[in-house]
């Protein structure tokens, strides 16, 4: 029987996600991909994949899966939910971990995820990876286009996702300390490119005003309440292409940032761009969080893209093993006949 | 030499912005430059995205800065005009019959035309691929004649079906996906014009195209052949023209 997990309850939105697919904006296709790269490769290092390994992405309410294969090692990183490994369909309890760690289930084990707190999304990585067909080059869903991922949709109950591996190997689990995923009150921006569509006050009052991430926002983009920024002239620019993490005015004044699953052309003028080393923040702002934007050149941005990814690979060094039980380790050491059993070592 | 603006749209994308009108010469200057750029494979460059009146140039920071990457496209569009612009020439049929065309008694009413004189005046056109955006493979084709031309619905539909023809102001598009959308729906078309798998798009940027009306029974002919992938479809011509 091939490996799987098999999906019991979809959550609010689960989808496969990797890195997106580049090079085809010109014939329309999105780029996508998730939302917050540094958790993404948080779960995945602690799996022990390839960095750009497709994972699970979980907004708001994970999912609840059945691990059809000998067993798996899963991996947790993200946003903090109370993730639950239940022995079986019938069992009323379970035993609870925390995100941030590797944890090894087994067949007929059941692992449910639950409301995701204190940030919006969760990553979910499995030793190996998806047994998915890259579409363009990526597994990433594109549920605009209907593309990659699970049939190019979030998941449903009874999805049964096909694993690479049948087992997990042989090692310790892992936990990652000291990862900062807060997201920063203030985000940084670049504008334009359609900043000479507003007059100076009204970019005064984008910088200085204080908006709130409204209910509203999904993957293709995050809709804001706050302080309305009036046009000089109107709404409509003829349509041109859009980057993630434009943000653009539409008529009603309010501004929106678009995101992973944003279409590739529009005709909104866009004020100004949030930078790339703040984009993985976006994705961690739950609806209702107060955010303000704040101007950087493009050579601030750039230094800032060069810490995210120093902070992108200090990861590895934050892995540490999980330290198994005294007792475990007095079997283990027994085990590899480096002590014997007449002496104890606490005495 | 032509007028353009660099736009910095964030730290990893510049835009090559030629003015801010839908104009077959901003058109071609654009496609003109993606191409000349797309052949010079800038290390540090990712993609180019072509638009109705300006290119976005993805790229990587960490390799080529954005002045480094403004010089190569100021020393570009100095000696780029020559270059030719070669497109195809396509035919597309469209079946403009009620069972599909679900606004076209509403665009004649608006338009103060009969519904055929609708159907001649949009299949009269040749249609000029300005860019292709929104949905994978769906192609922006202009101008459609000003008597045609109307405002979009106040309120989009939640969804039109995939191969709906549909105008907009002076735009017509044939949406390849279901999809929401505030166009007019005057149309069907049967022929596929995404496929992921290969990946293709039918239509490119430049490309000319005219939709040629066919019964309704002509287009499940085609949709029947299109969903056995067995219809083969070609344009019609090549032709090669040269920047302006």
């Amino acid at each position: 029987m091939t490996p799987a997990l098999r999906i019991m309850a979809p959550g609010l939105s689960t989808t496969v996600q990797d890195l997106g697919r580049h090079g085809f904006q010109r014939l329309g296709v999105s780029v996508g991909g998730v939302l917050d790269p540094v958790a993404f490769r948080a779960a995945n290092k602690l799996a022990g994949n390839p960095g750009h390994t497709g994972v699970l992405e979980a907004v708001y309410y994970g999912p609840s899966f059945a691990i059809n294969a000998d067993d798996a090692r899963l991996a947790f990183a993200g946003a903090d939910a109370a993730v639950e490994i239940l022995d079986g369909a019938d069992a009323e309890r379970g035993e609870t971990i925390d995100v941030m760690r590797s944890v090894r289930v087994r067949r007929g084990q059941i692992v449910r995820v639950g409301p995701i707190r204190r940030g919006t999304t969760l990553y979910i990585a499995v030793e190996g990876g998806f047994a998915i067909e890259p579409v363009l080059g990526s597994v990433a869903t594109d549920s605009r286009g209907r593309m990659g991922g699970w049939h190019g949709r979030p998941l449903r109950e009874g999805d049964v996702l096909p694993l690479c591996r049948a087992t997990a190997s042989e090692r310790d689990e892992c936990l990652l300390e000291g990862l900062d995923l807060a997201a920063p009150r203030r985000i940084r921006v670049v504008l334009g490119p359609q900043n000479d569509w507003f007059a100076a006050e009204e970019i005064e009052r984008f910088c200085t005003g204080e908006y709130t991430v409204s209910a509203g926002s999904n993957r293709m983009g995050m809709r804001l309440d706050g302080p309305a920024l009036r046009h000089r002239d109107g709404f409509n620019i003829v349509s041109d292409a859009i980057a993630t993490g434009s943000i653009q005015v539409p008529g009603n004044g309010q501004p929106l940032i678009l995101l992973a699953d944003h279409q590739t052309t529009g005709g909104y003028p866009k004020i100004a761009t949030v930078i790339s080393a703040d984009l993985p923040a976006l994705g961690r702002l739950p609806a209702g969080s107060k955010i303000a934007f704040t101007p950087v050149t493009l050579e601030q941005a750039t230094a800032a893209r060069r810490e995210l990814f120093a902070a992108l690979d200090a990861i590895d060094d934050k892995i540490v093993r999980l330290t198994p039980p005294p007792a475990a380790i007095a079997a283990r050491l027994l085990e590899c006949n480096l002590i014997s059993g007449v002496c104890d070592a606490a005495a | 030499m032509l007028d353009y603006k660099l736009l910095p749209a964030g730290d990893t994308a510049l835009v090559v912005e030629f003015g801010d009108r839908v104009d077959p010469a901003l058109s071609t200057a654009v496609l003109a430059l993606a191409q000349a750029l797309d052949g010079e494979r800038i290390e540090g460059v990712i993609e180019t995205v072509p638009t109705f009146r300006s290119l976005m140039i993805h790229y990587e920071p960490l390799v080529i800065s954005s002045a480094a990457l403004a010089a190569r496209i100021e020393e570009r569009v100095r000696t780029f005009r020559a270059r030719p612009a070669v497109g195809r020439v396509w035919h597309l049929p469209v079946c403009y019959g009620e069972r599909f065309a679900i606004d076209l008694s509403d665009v004649a009413r608006r338009t103060s035309l009969a519904a055929q004189q609708v159907i001649e005046r949009h299949s009269a056109a040749v249609y000029h691929v300005y860019m292709l955006g929104f949905l994978p493979g769906q192609a922006y084709m202009g101008d459609v004649t000003p008597e045609l031309a109307l405002e979009r619905l106040p309120t989009p539909r939640a969804s039109i079906p995939a191969g709906s023809l549909a105008i907009a102001g002076r735009m017509s598009c044939v949406f390849p996906l279901e999809t929401p959308c505030g166009w007019h729906v005057i149309g069907r078309c049967p022929i596929p014009l995404w496929d992921a798998s290969l990946p293709a798009a039918l239509l490119a940027p430049g490309d000319k195209v005219t939709f040629v009306p066919v019964s309704a029974r002509e287009y499940d002919r085609l949709k029947t052949r299109a969903s056995e992938g067995v219809l083969r479809v070609e344009p019609v011509s090549e032709f090669a023209g040269a920047v302006a």
